[in-house]
């Protein structure tokens, strides 16, 4: 197994085994000769309507699987085997026979960018349909064959037949190697969940055994022949012009070149180590830079704008007088924040590109390669159908790190250098520049009736506005080299679940919209929904404890999702909750406890989540320790539990990091977090003990899992901080001090 | 430019390098094409770069190839392979403890180091001999179970 077995020919057969050498390593380590077997099927057709474009089956019988989607170590090479193969009645074994082809811009449809946990809900569920088209056209082709109308065959493991017995033909004799020419049927017949067998099922995931044996090919590890190392510098400073190079004072370093393309720097080496000295050792000098907010002004300037508009999200009944300070002791406001956080990815962001006079290819771990084409096409001056860009692999990312970036920065070095380069950002590069998690302030008010109930509530927001249909994130490479791109910004779907997450009869949804952010701005895990789901459920604490109820109490008398109430209630079990009134009085000495719960109907549509803390605050310090995390999870239908539990493990934990640990901070010139010791996250010495219960529902569609269980971890931490102390967490990260603070505030 | 062998999973290695302070993570990825030591920071703060030394976990990237020649160099390729897992690798595989897998490159390695001094490591002795190395996923709780798994000791999943 070698990775540098890779295209060299710029012929498109050239591409194609190189494509399929690359995919193959990453699911099982192929041999060469198999993998070139999917160059025999790879001449399909791209057309969303068409079956082809999605599924095709090999002359051995086994299957070949195209998905725009993509693997983000997610479980998805999984998941969309399990899918596909249920609706083709395959044996567990056949399931790893499937070839998984993920997001190559000249190989796989264009399903959309792998992102706001569409994976299975959208792409997979896009795949099912696929199979189930293919299972219908295959038993078609049988009936012809076999002179038996289709209604009396049934496909099991690669053979249709009559289950009353006779002749039975193989699916690779159907249409092994060659073309369906079937249009997609949306209503293609699925299979009955009842009789699954596939679905439903903890498979091992196919890229583990690489990945835990160093044997996993990512995009880092992706060479040509040829290929240069690349590093770029980026500016001193946010919007810094570069003034002067003085190219000499590498010339001791060996093999390095810089490339200027107007403010755009970077240097290549055929050795790396030289590359890496290079950009460090490079002197240039950068004017000021146009002048960032600092992160302690970012509360100031989101109540300040400039704002491009304010817009009335949400209103239902009459929340008159609920903006009215003062008033009746059962109104209750507060506000939230939520500070500018990285993406902070393990592995500083890479790509690979090879740019010829008239075509390139370009390796990287996108989320959306099929959005990054025309973008990356752009950049290159090159038609967008002679870019082709291949996701492999990257270091975990969460939503938009770097990777896109480090594409662009490959493409315009591979131009200049005219060899391929590789580009690997260094670690002060990924934590100092990927596009960062926005700000986000949010200021709810509410009122409680007689019967202590919700009788009004006001949700208003100070947030940045994502550009409408913005073709893409402008990326850092091309503004520097003075190469226009659409202008804007992206942040996700930051508004949603802003409001009460209770029935209540009076709402108003107010977003005030902010024209930039602080700093580039792109989605980030469960984009908005953290911070919104942390006030809004440490708000409907407060309005418990307002009320003197228990919260758990309070959430289930006036929540009438039954979905909703299971989470609920399953999560309360977990953690043992035994209702009672914040217990913050009662408890004396060095060391407080505490729980706490909140809860999500994740974007008001999709999966439903319950998460419960155990804690415990030292006083004196203010420092958190988390002993204990719960979780109800409920994403309908689960294609793989396992995978599922992986994803909710990990939005729980990373949560917990984001909610103690994170903040970018920068001054007026650059970001000043740009390593493990000013960015810290989470370590092995505070993982608290995590109790799981996920819900099976054969019988729903299968939504998203890798985003919804971490929007409930700030709140239930801060209810339980509450619970022990009686302090009241209003921003993250609950920092010691901040903590502290808070609790000065209740004594 | 300058000749270093290294003893890298048993077999002699010659690299050449024009720094004899190039870090022995370059050369082991890109001299010996040993993709599985990763570079994460560059810094000595993550551990994706973990190799062991003489059986002693050390940060790739902190340490120069002419530090590390004559030495005993184990990479994560060195220990197993897909089809014959080293018991640790086998214990990560066995309990799915990766997602994105970027830095299970160290958490193996300190595993195996681990495991070396201490056989049967309690939670807490596991906790520390990985509290240097970074994972962002959030796979910690399943790399905690592989330790032990590994270990020997039963894993409970509650």
């Amino acid at each position: 197994m070698n990775a540098r077995l890779s295209p060299q020919s710029p012929s498109r057969r050239g591409f194609l085994q190189g494509a399929a050498l690359v995919v193959g390593f990453s699911f099982t380590g192929l041999s060469g000769a198999r993998a070139q077997a999917i160059v025999g099927v790879s001449t399909h057709t791209l057309d969303l309507a068409e079956l082809d474009a999605f599924l095709a089956i090999r002359k051995d019988g086994s299957v070949v699987v195209y998905s725009g989607k993509v693997d983000l170590g997610t479980g998805h090479r999984i998941a969309m085997r399990q899918m596909v193969a249920e609706e083709l009645s395959m044996t567990a074994d056949g399931v790893r026979r499937i070839e998984l082809i993920e997001g190559d811009t000249a190989l796989t449809p264009n399903q959309g960018p792998t992102a706001g946990s569409t994976g299975v809900m959208r792409g997979g569920v896009q795949l099912r349909q696929a199979a189930a088209t293919a299972r219908e056209a295959l038993l078609a082709l049988a009936a012809a064959k076999l002179q038996r109308p289709a209604a009396e065959l049934t496909l099991e493991a690669g053979l249709i037949g009559a289950a009353s017995g006779g002749p039975k033909v193989s699916i690779a004799e159907l249409a092994g190697d060659r073309p369906f020419n079937v249009k997609l049927n949306p209503k293609a017949p699925l299979k009955d969940p009842q009789r699954y067998s596939i679905v439903g099922r903890s498979l091992p995931r196919p890229d583990i055994p690489a990945k835990a044996t160093g044997r996993h090919v990512f995009v880092h590890d992706f060479t040509l022949p040829d290929m240069l190392h690349g590093r770029v510098l980026r500016p001193a400073a946010v919007g810094a012009k570069l003034i002067e190079v003085d190219a000499a004072s590498i010339k001791h370093i060996p093999g390095a070149r810089v490339i200027r393309i107007e403010n755009f720097l970077g240097v290549v080496a055929e050795d790396e180590w030289a590359a890496v000295r290079a950009a460090r050792e490079l002197k240039a000098r950068w004017s000021p830079g146009t002048g960032l907010v600092g992160h302690a002004g970012v509360v100031d300037w989101a109540r300040r704008g400039p704002f491009v508009r304010d817009e009335v999200l949400l209103s239902r009944g009459n929340t008159a007088g609920l903006a009215a300070p003062g008033g009746s002791p059962r109104a209750l406001r507060a506000t939230y924040s939520w500070p500018v956080q990285s993406h902070a990815s393990m592995g500083p962001s890479c790509a690979v590109a090879d740019v010829q006079a008239e075509r390139a290819t370009i390796w990287s771990a996108s989320q959306a390669t099929h959005r990054y084409q025309p973008a990356l096409a752009r950049v290159l001056d090159l038609p967008r159908d002679k870019v082709r860009v291949i996701y492999l692999d990257g270091a975990g990312c969460y939503g938009m790190n770097g990777h896109d970036d480090a594409a662009a920065d490959a493409a315009l070095l591979a131009k200049a250098a005219g060899r391929p380069v590789r580009v690997q950002w260094m670690r002060a590069d990924e934590l100092g520049w990927d596009p960062k998690g926005p700000p986000q302030l949010i200021e709810l008010r509410a009122t409680l009736d007689e019967n202590k109930r919700i009788a009004a509530w006001e949700s208003e927001m100070w947030v940045p506005l994502a550009t409408a249909n913005l073709a893409h994130v402008p990326l850092l490479g091309p503004a520097d080299a003075g190469i226009a791109q659409p202008a804007g910004q992206s942040v996700g779907l930051i508004s949603q679940n802003a409001g009460p997450s209770t029935p209540v009869a009076n709402v108003k949804v107010i977003a005030h919209w902010l024209a930039d952010a602080p700093l580039r701005p792109s989605n980030i895990r469960a984009p908005g929904k953290v911070a919104n789901c942390f006030a809004v459920e440490s708000f409907i604490d407060q309005l418990a404890a307002t009320a003197k109820m228990d919260p758990f109490e309070f959430r289930l008398r006036d929540l009438t999702d039954p979905r909703g109430v299971e989470v609920l209630k399953r999560c309360a079990a977990l953690i043992g909750w035994t209702p009672g009134a914040s217990r913050a009085t009662t408890q004396i000495g060095a060391k407080a406890r505490g729980r706490g719960i909140a809860y999500i109907h994740y974007k008001h549509n999709e999966s439903y989540v319950a998460v419960a803390m155990q804690v415990e605050v030292e006083r004196a310090s203010g420092a958190i320790r988390v002993l204990q995390i719960a979780c109800a999870h409920d994403c309908g239908l689960m294609i793989n539990p396992d995978a599922v539990r992986n994803q909710v493990e990990g939005n729980l934990l990373q949560t917990l990091s984001r909610t103690l640990y994170e903040r970018t901070t920068f001054d007026t010139q650059r970001v000043t977090s740009a390593d493990w010791a000013s960015y810290p996250i989470l370590r092995f010495g505070e993982v608290p003990e995590l109790r799981i219960d996920l819900i099976q529902r054969l019988d729903q569609p299968p939504l998203g899992a890798g985003e919804a269980a971490s929007t409930p971890v700030p709140a239930a931490l801060a209810n339980a901080v509450f619970d022990a102390t009686g302090a009241r967490l209003f921003e993250a990260p609950f920092a010691p001090e901040t903590v502290r603070a808070a609790m000065q505030k209740v004594s | 430019m300058s000749t270093f062998d290294l003893l890298v999973n048993g077999k002699q290695h010659r690299v050449d390098s024009w720094d004899p302070e190039q870090p022995l993570l370059y050369a082991l990825r890109n001299d010996l094409r040993l993709h599985g030591a990763k570079f994460g920071c560059g810094e000595g703060q993550c551990g994706s770069c973990t190799v062991l030394i003489d059986e002693r976990p050390v940060r790739a990237c902190q340490v120069s190839v002419a530090a590390a020649a004559g030495k005993r160099i184990t990479t994560i390729e060195g220990l197993g392979s897909s089809e014959q897992p080293h018991p640790v690798q086998a214990a990560f595989i066995a309990e799915q403890a990766a997602q994105c897998g970027y830095c299970t490159n160290g958490m193996v390695m300190s595993t195996v180091a681990l495991l070396r001094a201490t056989p049967r490591p309690s939670l807490e002795e596991a906790k520390t001999a990985l509290q240097g190395n970074l994972c962002r996923c959030g796979s910690h709780d399943r790399v905690l179970r592989a330790v032990q798994r590994a270990a020997g000791n039963t894993t409970g999943r509650s």
